[in-house]
């Protein structure tokens, strides 16, 4: 770059740039004007709300289960549905995602079944990681979602890699990677976009810039405007969107994913928007914000937007939108039943999988385990249960006084 | 057989691996066209191509997150921190996602690809920051394999071993001995086994333990010991995590008797896991107390390095104590 000498010194902030927000409908689900209608078709239009719909239904149904005390812990993704959706919609299904962990939209909306959620979420026996994980940590290989890690930002240099791999393999497939603007303040945030910029990788920053990190607000998270300028520092395409505009935030992802794949250039997306719901189920809002600030945004519910727009086109019905919302909150109850009922991980699982094969020494710590679980039994019901001992009786090794 | 230094067996098993399987991919601060501050990547870009040999920006945290995304996505990234004591910005890449990949997936998802390498280790008036042994705060982490190499030859067939390995490994290599450990290595293709200690030298009276650059060290007390009379038996244990506690046991239910040695501050340090591990094995044949001879309890300091490190003269006089205990 050339290097343009001034002979008075000139401090800048940035405030020289202003990023604008992308935006295509307005909350009455009506196009602004000036906007084009994004190329979406029907049925894809279709699935998408489908999709954001039954996020919300699971979110409402499962927060409900929490405090009933039948889920140790659940967080909602209710007020971001559109960014989650509409991103993954903009993808080919094959692209891979490496969500923070408010983003199960984007398994709904891929096709991951009430079953799948439940399974993860009671961490029962079909649970693909094996009743390891705290509920919500998915994950799913065949629909190249991957498993969800509580460490905050950890994704973000990974999706880098990942993508850096994707663009040797020449298969044409990107990574996009969410987090949230706390997330975004993180080493590993600044690292993963460094090395991207450098090294020309297809992956897809999704900032879901939703006001919160768990009570600290947004202003007390960074000083600038917001998380899009930082793009500028590592020469990255950014835009930054409504995010509870979903078209918008299709139509930016699409775009978003033709840079990525066809120029090998990673671009950063930031999304605005709100998390209505409370940071998790062990998280009281009440503590750090108002009603009348979360009214403000319960008027822009993504959903409703959407709703909205395809009602006017007629891609929608009232009848339907009754239809399917009955049907899901009955299929939520049912599998959440079928879930609750299923057995734990064997004993097994929990020496599994911490290196390809069980290592001699784990193996030893294993069976000393074993012998001291048929000792005690009852102390440990999920581990005499699947060692096929009786629990709840009178044992050998008790033995009567 | 050709004669080569540590660094050169170390270039010669990445040549070997990248020749062999086009996913195997080598990055690290300096380690494109300049080949490691070490040298130990020279010339792998020139020949594989910047694609698959190439420079990172310096941010550790950076380098092994993106090295674990790599391994999941399927290719064998061969990642190099450039000293073990930079290592700690990315502490949290690996032992929060290095090492739980494939247990919080059900193993849906695994970097077992993926091999560290990170030179490490003291003697080199390198003081603070160059010089540290981490050892310890990795094999306090399951799902890591820790490995280190005493020489040439152990280097390239470990190495090979770690990056074909279906376990994430961080393969600590004593930069001491780079340019002065020089040995017979053969040309062709070989591995050696992670988790198997070897017996280097077999013995009667006493057993001493250790591995990487301590081992030259042992070898120059044993010698003295020898010249006393006393027998030693002499285990390199090549792998820390999984370690091979058979081996060592079986030494010892021999001997009697055992000396642990490394570089690393005392408490909390390798040799307490492995005395506590054979005094529960072996407590009925054991003649004397296990002996540690290790760094002190102080950060790794730099003129009186000599006066801190463990070397041949205090293994000696621990080898002396215990046969006398």
């Amino acid at each position: 770059m050339m290097t343009q000498y001034v002979h008075q010194p000139d401090f800048m902030t940035g405030d020289e740039f202003s990023i604008p927000t992308f935006s295509l409908l307005n909350p009455e689900g009506e196009l602004h004007s000036g906007a084009d209608e994004p190329a979406l078709e029907r049925d894809h239009a279709r699935r998408i709300y489908q999709a954001m719909l039954a996020t919300r239904i699971l979110d409402e149904r499962m927060m409900a289960a929490q405090r009933q005390g039948r889920l140790s812990f659940y967080m909602q993704c209710t007020g971001e549905e559109a960014a989650v959706v509409g991103a993954t919609a903009a993808l080919n299904d094959a692209d891979m995602i490496m969500a923070q962990y408010r983003e199960q939209g984007a398994l709904m909306y891929r096709g991951f079944s009430i079953d799948e959620f439940m399974n993860q979420l009671f961490g029962n026996e079909l649970d693909y990681g094996k009743g390891r994980q705290m509920p919500i940590h998915y994950g799913s290989r065949k629909l190249h979602y991957m498993t969800i890690s509580s460490p905050l930002a950890t994704q973000i240099p990974q999706a880098t890699g990942y993508a850096y791999g994707q663009k040797l393999a020449g298969n044409g497939h990107c990574t996009l990677t969410f987090f949230g603007e706390g997330a975004a303040s993180e080493g590993d945030f600044h690292a993963a976009l460094n090395m991207a910029s450098v090294h020309q990788v297809p992956v897809i920053f999704f900032c879901r810039n939703n006001g919160y990190a768990i009570s600290t607000p947004a202003v007390e998270q960074f000083a600038a405007d917001g998380i899009a300028p930082r793009a500028f520092g590592y020469h990255m395409h950014v835009i930054r969107v409504d995010g509870n505009d979903v078209l918008a935030v299709y139509e930016a992802t699409r775009l978003a994913r033709k840079i990525a794949v066809e120029q090998n250039q990673p671009v950063l997306i930031e999304a605005m928007s709100y998390r209505l719901a409370a940071h998790s189920s062990s998280d009281d809002p009440s503590g750090y914000r108002s009603k009348d600030e979360e009214e403000v945004w319960r008027a822009k519910d993504p959903l409703l937007r959407l709703q909205k727009w395809l009602l006017k086109k007629q891609w929608w019905s009232e009848e339907e939108e009754a239809t399917q919302q009955e049907t899901l909150r009955r299929e939520v109850l049912e599998t959440m039943k079928r879930a609750e009922k299923r057995s734990s991980p064997p004993l097994e699982s929990l020496i599994s999988d911490v290196y390809a094969d069980i290592t001699p020494a784990l193996q030893r710590q294993f069976d000393q385990l074993k012998r001291h679980i048929r000792r005690y039994p009852e102390a440990y019901p999920r581990g005499a249960q699947s060692l096929d001992l009786d629990v709840g009786t009178e044992t050998d090794t008790q033995g009567e006084p | 057989m050709a004669t080569m230094n540590m660094l050169q067996a170390i270039n010669n098993a990445l040549d070997i691996a990248m020749a062999e399987d086009e996913k195997v991919i080598c990055f690290g601060e300096d380690v494109g066209i300049f080949g490691g501050v070490f040298r130990a990547t020279s010339h792998l870009q020139e020949k594989y191509g910047k694609a698959r040999c190439f420079n990172t920006p310096l941010v550790e945290q950076g380098i092994i997150g993106f090295a674990n995304g790599l391994a999941a996505q399927g290719s064998v990234p061969v990642a190099e921190i450039q000293f073990a004591d930079y290592i700690f910005p990315a502490f949290d890449q690996i032992v929060n996602e290095t090492a739980k990949f494939r247990y919080r997936s059900g193993d849906l998802f695994n970097v077992g690809g993926l091999t560290i390498r990170t030179p490490y280790g003291g003697g080199i008036a390198g003081g603070l920051y160059h010089s540290q042994s981490p050892e310890a705060y990795f094999t306090h982490t399951p799902g890591l394999k820790v490995v280190v190499p005493r020489n040439p030859y152990q280097a390239k067939g470990l190495l090979l071993a770690a990056i074909r390995d279906p376990d994430p490994v961080l393969f600590l290599e004593p930069k001491r001995l780079y340019r002065a450990s020089v040995g017979e290595v053969p040309e062709e293709d070989y591995q050696l086994p992670i988790g198997e200690a070897e017996i280097t030298k077999e013995g009667t009276d006493i057993t001493v333990v250790g591995w990487g650059a301590q081992m030259e060290v042992i070898g120059k007390a044993v010698e003295l010991a020898e010249e006393q009379g006393i027998a030693c038996e002499v285990i390199d244990l090549r792998s820390l995590l999984p370690w091979d506690a058979d081996t060592v046991a079986e030494s010892v239910f021999k001997t009697g008797r055992l000396v642990v040695s490394h570089e690393a501050p005392l408490t909390g340090g390798f040799a307490g896991e492995i005395a506590a591990t054979i005094q529960e094995r072996c407590f009925l044949y054991l003649e004397s107390p296990i002996a540690r001879v290790t760094g002190l309890d102080t950060p790794f300091p730099l003129v009186l390095e000599k006066e801190y490190l463990p070397d041949h003269l205090k293994i000696f006089e621990a080898i002396r104590e215990s046969v006398n205990f």
